[in-house]
Protein backbone atom coordinates (compact mmCIF):
# COMPACT_ATOMS: atom_id res chain seq x y z
CA UNK A 1 0.00 0.00 0.00
CA UNK A 2 3.20 2.38 1.00
CA UNK A 3 3.96 1.74 -2.65
CA UNK A 4 1.36 2.98 -4.13
CA UNK A 5 1.15 6.64 -2.09
CA UNK A 6 4.73 6.80 -3.82
CA UNK A 7 2.78 6.97 -7.32
CA UNK A 8 1.97 10.43 -7.66
CA UNK A 9 4.92 11.55 -5.98
CA UNK A 10 6.96 9.71 -8.86
CA UNK A 11 4.22 11.13 -11.35
CA UNK A 12 4.88 14.92 -9.65
CA UNK A 13 8.77 14.41 -10.25
CA UNK A 14 8.06 13.78 -13.71
CA UNK A 15 6.06 16.12 -14.42
CA UNK A 16 8.19 18.92 -12.64
CA UNK A 17 11.55 17.21 -15.10
CA UNK A 18 9.22 18.01 -18.07
CA UNK A 19 8.22 21.49 -17.35
CA UNK A 20 11.86 22.20 -16.32
CA UNK A 21 13.02 21.11 -19.65
CA UNK A 22 10.09 23.22 -21.11
CA UNK A 23 11.03 26.09 -19.12
CA UNK A 24 14.49 26.24 -20.49
CA UNK A 25 13.33 25.50 -24.04
CA UNK A 26 12.87 28.51 -26.67
CA UNK A 27 9.34 28.51 -28.27
CA UNK A 28 10.71 29.94 -31.04
CA UNK A 29 13.13 27.92 -31.98
CA UNK A 30 11.68 26.15 -34.70
CA UNK A 31 13.84 23.02 -35.77
CA UNK A 32 14.47 23.51 -39.51
CA UNK A 33 13.85 21.21 -41.98
CA UNK A 34 16.27 22.36 -44.17
CA UNK A 35 19.47 21.05 -42.29
CA UNK A 36 21.45 18.43 -44.19
CA UNK A 37 19.37 19.34 -47.27
CA UNK A 38 21.06 21.25 -50.01
CA UNK A 39 20.64 25.61 -49.63
CA UNK A 40 18.01 26.66 -51.80
CA UNK A 41 19.83 28.63 -54.80
CA UNK A 42 19.34 32.19 -55.51
CA UNK A 43 20.63 34.64 -58.12
CA UNK A 44 19.88 38.21 -55.91
CA UNK A 45 21.36 41.38 -56.92
CA UNK A 46 24.48 42.58 -54.82
CA UNK A 47 23.77 45.34 -51.93
CA UNK A 48 27.27 47.31 -52.84
CA UNK A 49 26.85 46.85 -56.97
CA UNK A 50 23.47 46.38 -57.85
CA UNK A 51 24.20 45.93 -61.22
CA UNK A 52 26.16 42.41 -59.91
CA UNK A 53 24.67 39.80 -58.62
CA UNK A 54 25.44 36.65 -56.57
CA UNK A 55 24.35 32.88 -56.27
CA UNK A 56 25.35 30.45 -53.46
CA UNK A 57 26.51 28.20 -56.16
CA UNK A 58 29.56 30.57 -56.69
CA UNK A 59 30.58 29.09 -53.28
CA UNK A 60 30.81 25.24 -54.65
CA UNK A 61 33.89 23.91 -52.92
CA UNK A 62 33.70 26.63 -49.41
CA UNK A 63 32.87 25.98 -46.35
CA UNK A 64 30.42 29.63 -45.80
CA UNK A 65 28.11 31.30 -43.43
CA UNK A 66 24.73 32.79 -44.94
CA UNK A 67 23.45 35.36 -42.90
CA UNK A 68 20.23 37.27 -42.94
CA UNK A 69 20.01 40.37 -41.60
CA UNK A 70 18.09 43.74 -41.94
CA UNK A 71 18.43 47.10 -40.91
CA UNK A 72 15.19 47.41 -39.61
CA UNK A 73 16.13 44.03 -36.76
CA UNK A 74 17.51 45.28 -33.83
CA UNK A 75 18.58 41.72 -32.49
CA UNK A 76 21.04 42.22 -36.26
CA UNK A 77 22.42 44.96 -34.48
CA UNK A 78 23.03 43.70 -31.17
CA UNK A 79 24.82 40.73 -33.37
CA UNK A 80 26.57 43.19 -36.09
CA UNK A 81 29.89 43.53 -33.77
CA UNK A 82 30.61 39.90 -33.24
CA UNK A 83 29.88 39.48 -36.94
CA UNK A 84 32.60 42.04 -37.87
CA UNK A 85 34.90 40.60 -35.01
CA UNK A 86 34.45 37.32 -36.39
CA UNK A 87 35.56 38.53 -40.17
CA UNK A 88 38.53 39.71 -39.42
CA UNK A 89 39.57 36.30 -38.21
CA UNK A 90 39.02 35.25 -41.50
CA UNK A 91 38.03 31.62 -40.33
CA UNK A 92 34.43 31.63 -42.22
CA UNK A 93 33.43 33.88 -44.63
CA UNK A 94 30.39 35.64 -43.79
CA UNK A 95 27.58 36.33 -46.60
CA UNK A 96 24.85 38.69 -46.03
CA UNK A 97 21.40 38.75 -47.22
CA UNK A 98 19.56 42.09 -46.90
CA UNK A 99 16.23 41.27 -45.93
CA UNK A 100 12.77 43.31 -46.87
CA UNK A 101 15.33 46.45 -46.21
CA UNK A 102 15.88 49.87 -48.09
CA UNK A 103 19.15 49.79 -50.17
CA UNK A 104 20.49 53.13 -49.25
CA UNK A 105 19.82 52.82 -45.79
CA UNK A 106 21.56 49.47 -45.31
CA UNK A 107 24.36 50.79 -46.85
CA UNK A 108 24.34 53.54 -44.78
CA UNK A 109 24.40 51.16 -41.59
CA UNK A 110 27.45 49.19 -43.13
CA UNK A 111 29.57 52.30 -44.39
CA UNK A 112 28.70 53.73 -40.48
CA UNK A 113 28.98 50.41 -38.31
CA UNK A 114 31.82 48.66 -40.24
CA UNK A 115 30.76 45.73 -43.07
CA UNK A 116 31.56 42.22 -41.51
CA UNK A 117 30.21 40.63 -45.37
CA UNK A 118 32.34 39.15 -48.17
CA UNK A 119 29.26 40.78 -50.04
CA UNK A 120 25.74 41.18 -49.22
CA UNK A 121 22.76 40.69 -51.62
CA UNK A 122 19.42 42.85 -51.21
CA UNK A 123 16.08 40.72 -51.11
CA UNK A 124 13.52 43.35 -50.48
CA UNK A 125 10.57 41.38 -50.88
CA UNK A 126 11.72 38.05 -48.63
CA UNK A 127 10.86 35.74 -51.23
CA UNK A 128 14.12 34.01 -51.15
CA UNK A 129 14.03 34.12 -47.31
CA UNK A 130 10.86 32.43 -47.55
CA UNK A 131 12.65 29.62 -49.71
CA UNK A 132 15.30 29.49 -46.48
CA UNK A 133 12.54 29.42 -43.97
CA UNK A 134 13.50 32.70 -42.14
CA UNK A 135 10.98 33.79 -39.81
CA UNK A 136 12.70 36.06 -36.98
CA UNK A 137 16.06 38.17 -37.84
CA UNK A 138 18.71 36.77 -37.92
CA UNK A 139 19.25 33.62 -39.05
CA UNK A 140 22.64 32.12 -39.99
CA UNK A 141 22.99 29.04 -42.24
CA UNK A 142 26.43 27.64 -42.02
CA UNK A 143 26.54 25.49 -45.52
CA UNK A 144 29.17 23.30 -46.49
CA UNK A 145 31.65 22.88 -49.71
CA UNK A 146 28.47 20.84 -51.44
CA UNK A 147 26.02 23.36 -51.16
CA UNK A 148 24.52 21.59 -48.20
CA UNK A 149 23.20 23.29 -45.39
CA UNK A 150 24.55 21.85 -42.10
CA UNK A 151 23.54 24.26 -39.29
CA UNK A 152 21.34 27.29 -38.96
CA UNK A 153 21.00 29.70 -36.12
CA UNK A 154 18.02 31.21 -35.42
CA UNK A 155 18.32 34.46 -33.54
CA UNK A 156 21.78 36.61 -32.81
CA UNK A 157 24.84 34.67 -32.62
CA UNK A 158 26.83 34.59 -29.52
CA UNK A 159 29.81 34.32 -28.72
CA UNK A 160 28.87 31.02 -27.06
CA UNK A 161 27.32 29.93 -30.34
CA UNK A 162 30.07 31.20 -32.61
CA UNK A 163 32.69 28.89 -30.52
CA UNK A 164 30.55 26.05 -29.78
CA UNK A 165 28.65 25.34 -33.40
CA UNK A 166 30.17 27.21 -36.00
CA UNK A 167 33.80 27.37 -35.50
CA UNK A 168 34.17 23.48 -34.81
CA UNK A 169 31.68 22.58 -37.61
CA UNK A 170 33.47 24.75 -40.16
CA UNK A 171 36.47 23.19 -39.18
CA UNK A 172 35.59 19.99 -39.45
CA UNK A 173 33.90 20.34 -42.67
CA UNK A 174 36.89 21.96 -43.92
CA UNK A 175 38.90 19.05 -43.79
CA UNK B 1 19.12 37.28 -24.65
CA UNK B 2 16.27 35.18 -25.40
CA UNK B 3 14.08 37.84 -23.73
CA UNK B 4 15.24 40.59 -25.95
CA UNK B 5 14.25 38.13 -29.22
CA UNK B 6 10.86 37.09 -27.47
CA UNK B 7 10.64 41.23 -26.87
CA UNK B 8 11.46 42.25 -30.45
CA UNK B 9 8.97 39.51 -31.74
CA UNK B 10 6.09 40.86 -29.62
CA UNK B 11 7.22 44.36 -31.42
CA UNK B 12 7.24 43.12 -34.76
CA UNK B 13 3.44 41.64 -34.04
CA UNK B 14 2.36 45.46 -32.99
CA UNK B 15 4.01 46.53 -35.40
CA UNK B 16 2.46 44.67 -38.34
CA UNK B 17 -0.88 45.53 -36.72
CA UNK B 18 0.01 49.61 -36.78
CA UNK B 19 0.86 48.94 -40.70
CA UNK B 20 -2.14 47.38 -41.56
CA UNK B 21 -1.41 47.33 -45.39
CA UNK B 22 -3.64 44.19 -45.85
CA UNK B 23 -6.27 45.50 -47.82
CA UNK B 24 -6.53 43.69 -50.93
CA UNK B 25 -9.90 44.67 -52.40
CA UNK B 26 -8.41 44.15 -55.99
CA UNK B 27 -7.89 40.77 -55.31
CA UNK B 28 -10.23 37.67 -56.75
CA UNK B 29 -12.77 36.71 -54.13
CA UNK B 30 -13.10 33.03 -54.77
CA UNK B 31 -8.82 33.06 -54.55
CA UNK B 32 -9.08 35.32 -51.31
CA UNK B 33 -11.99 32.79 -50.03
CA UNK B 34 -9.55 29.96 -50.54
CA UNK B 35 -6.37 31.74 -49.11
CA UNK B 36 -8.29 32.75 -46.53
CA UNK B 37 -9.65 28.87 -45.97
CA UNK B 38 -5.75 27.57 -46.56
CA UNK B 39 -3.95 30.15 -44.01
CA UNK B 40 -6.68 29.71 -41.22
CA UNK B 41 -5.03 25.93 -41.08
CA UNK B 42 -1.31 27.36 -40.76
CA UNK B 43 0.42 28.78 -37.83
CA UNK B 44 2.34 32.27 -38.31
CA UNK B 45 6.01 31.25 -36.78
CA UNK B 46 6.20 34.87 -35.99
CA UNK B 47 3.24 35.14 -33.30
CA UNK B 48 3.20 31.79 -32.72
CA UNK B 49 -0.31 31.39 -31.28
CA UNK B 50 -1.81 33.22 -34.30
CA UNK B 51 -3.09 31.49 -37.77
CA UNK B 52 -1.23 32.85 -40.77
CA UNK B 53 -4.68 34.18 -42.02
CA UNK B 54 -5.32 36.36 -38.80
CA UNK B 55 -1.87 37.39 -38.27
CA UNK B 56 -0.49 40.86 -39.23
CA UNK B 57 2.97 40.01 -38.96
CA UNK B 58 5.22 41.23 -42.13
CA UNK B 59 6.40 37.11 -42.74
CA UNK B 60 2.59 36.44 -42.41
CA UNK B 61 1.99 39.07 -45.18
CA UNK B 62 4.40 37.66 -47.38
CA UNK B 63 3.49 34.23 -46.99
CA UNK B 64 -0.49 35.51 -47.31
CA UNK B 65 1.24 37.47 -50.58
CA UNK B 66 3.26 33.87 -52.15
CA UNK B 67 -0.19 31.25 -51.13
CA UNK B 68 -1.74 34.04 -53.44
CA UNK B 69 -0.04 33.74 -56.17
CA UNK B 70 0.74 29.97 -56.01
CA UNK B 71 -3.40 29.52 -56.01
CA UNK B 72 -3.15 31.65 -59.48
CA UNK B 73 -0.69 29.40 -60.42
CA UNK B 74 -2.83 26.67 -59.99
CA UNK B 75 -1.53 24.86 -57.36
CA UNK B 76 -3.52 22.61 -55.27
CA UNK B 77 -3.61 22.45 -51.52
CA UNK B 78 -1.25 20.28 -50.95
CA UNK B 79 1.35 21.13 -53.13
CA UNK B 80 0.69 24.76 -51.52
CA UNK B 81 1.16 22.99 -47.99
CA UNK B 82 4.21 21.16 -49.29
CA UNK B 83 5.83 24.45 -50.11
CA UNK B 84 5.36 25.75 -46.92
CA UNK B 85 6.37 22.28 -44.79
CA UNK B 86 9.34 22.22 -46.68
CA UNK B 87 10.80 25.61 -45.44
CA UNK B 88 9.32 25.77 -42.24
CA UNK B 89 8.99 21.82 -41.34
CA UNK B 90 5.24 20.53 -39.47
CA UNK B 91 5.10 23.50 -37.07
CA UNK B 92 3.42 25.53 -39.40
CA UNK B 93 0.61 23.19 -39.52
CA UNK B 94 -2.06 23.40 -36.68
CA UNK B 95 -3.43 19.61 -37.70
CA UNK B 96 0.07 17.56 -37.52
CA UNK B 97 0.61 14.84 -39.35
CA UNK B 98 0.73 11.36 -37.75
CA UNK B 99 4.18 9.91 -38.21
CA UNK B 100 7.04 8.67 -36.30
CA UNK B 101 7.56 11.53 -34.09
CA UNK B 102 3.82 12.57 -33.62
CA UNK B 103 3.22 9.19 -32.40
CA UNK B 104 3.16 10.22 -28.92
CA UNK B 105 1.34 13.05 -29.42
CA UNK B 106 -1.41 11.63 -31.42
CA UNK B 107 -1.56 8.53 -29.87
CA UNK B 108 -0.48 9.20 -26.12
CA UNK B 109 -3.42 10.00 -24.55
CA UNK B 110 -4.98 7.01 -25.94
CA UNK B 111 -2.22 5.48 -23.94
CA UNK B 112 -2.86 7.36 -20.91
CA UNK B 113 -6.57 6.56 -21.25
CA UNK B 114 -6.27 2.97 -21.24
CA UNK B 115 -3.38 2.72 -18.67
CA UNK B 116 -5.80 5.19 -16.63
CA UNK B 117 -8.67 2.07 -17.05
CA UNK B 118 -6.21 -0.14 -16.18
CA UNK B 119 -5.66 1.52 -12.77
CA UNK B 120 -8.77 2.36 -12.25
CA UNK B 121 -9.94 -1.54 -12.69
CA UNK B 122 -7.44 -2.98 -10.58
CA UNK B 123 -7.93 -0.58 -7.92
CA UNK B 124 -12.16 -1.00 -7.28
CA UNK B 125 -10.95 -4.84 -7.56
CA UNK B 126 -8.71 -4.91 -5.27
CA UNK B 127 -10.85 -2.54 -3.30
CA UNK B 128 -13.83 -5.01 -3.37
CA UNK B 129 -11.20 -8.06 -2.28
CA UNK B 130 -10.20 -6.01 1.04
CA UNK B 131 -14.18 -5.25 1.96
CA UNK B 132 -14.81 -8.96 1.40
CA UNK B 133 -16.99 -10.57 4.06
CA UNK B 134 -15.25 -11.11 7.26
CA UNK B 135 -18.00 -12.66 9.39
CA UNK B 136 -17.99 -11.22 13.16
CA UNK B 137 -17.07 -13.47 16.01
CA UNK B 138 -19.84 -14.07 18.64
CA UNK B 139 -18.51 -11.44 21.33
CA UNK B 140 -17.93 -8.70 18.57
CA UNK B 141 -21.81 -9.42 16.99
CA UNK B 142 -23.23 -9.50 20.92
CA UNK B 143 -21.19 -6.23 21.25
CA UNK B 144 -22.63 -5.02 18.19
CA UNK B 145 -26.09 -6.28 19.72
CA UNK B 146 -25.66 -4.21 22.85
CA UNK B 147 -24.76 -0.96 21.05
CA UNK B 148 -27.64 -1.34 18.72
CA UNK B 149 -29.68 -1.46 21.73
CA UNK B 150 -28.02 1.25 23.46
CA UNK B 151 -27.08 -0.18 26.01
CA UNK B 152 -23.16 -0.26 26.26
CA UNK B 153 -20.84 1.69 27.90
Amino acid sequence: MNKLLLIPLVLFIALVAFLLVGLNRDPHEVPSPLINLPAPDFTLSQLREPNKTFSPKEMRGKVWVLNFWGTWCVACREEHPLLLEYSKTGAVPIYGVDYKDDREVALQMLNQEGDPYVLSVSDPEGRTSIDYGVYGAPESYLIDRDGVIRFKQIGPITREVWQKEFLPRAKQLSQ
Amino acid sequence: MKYVVLVMLVFLCLAGATAAKEAQPNEDPKIEQRMKALTEQLRCLVCQNETLADSRADLAEDLRREIREQIKAGKNDQEIIAFLTARYGDFVLYNPPVKRTTYLLWFGPFILLIAGTGVLYRYLKHRRELISDEPLTADQRQRAEEILRGESG
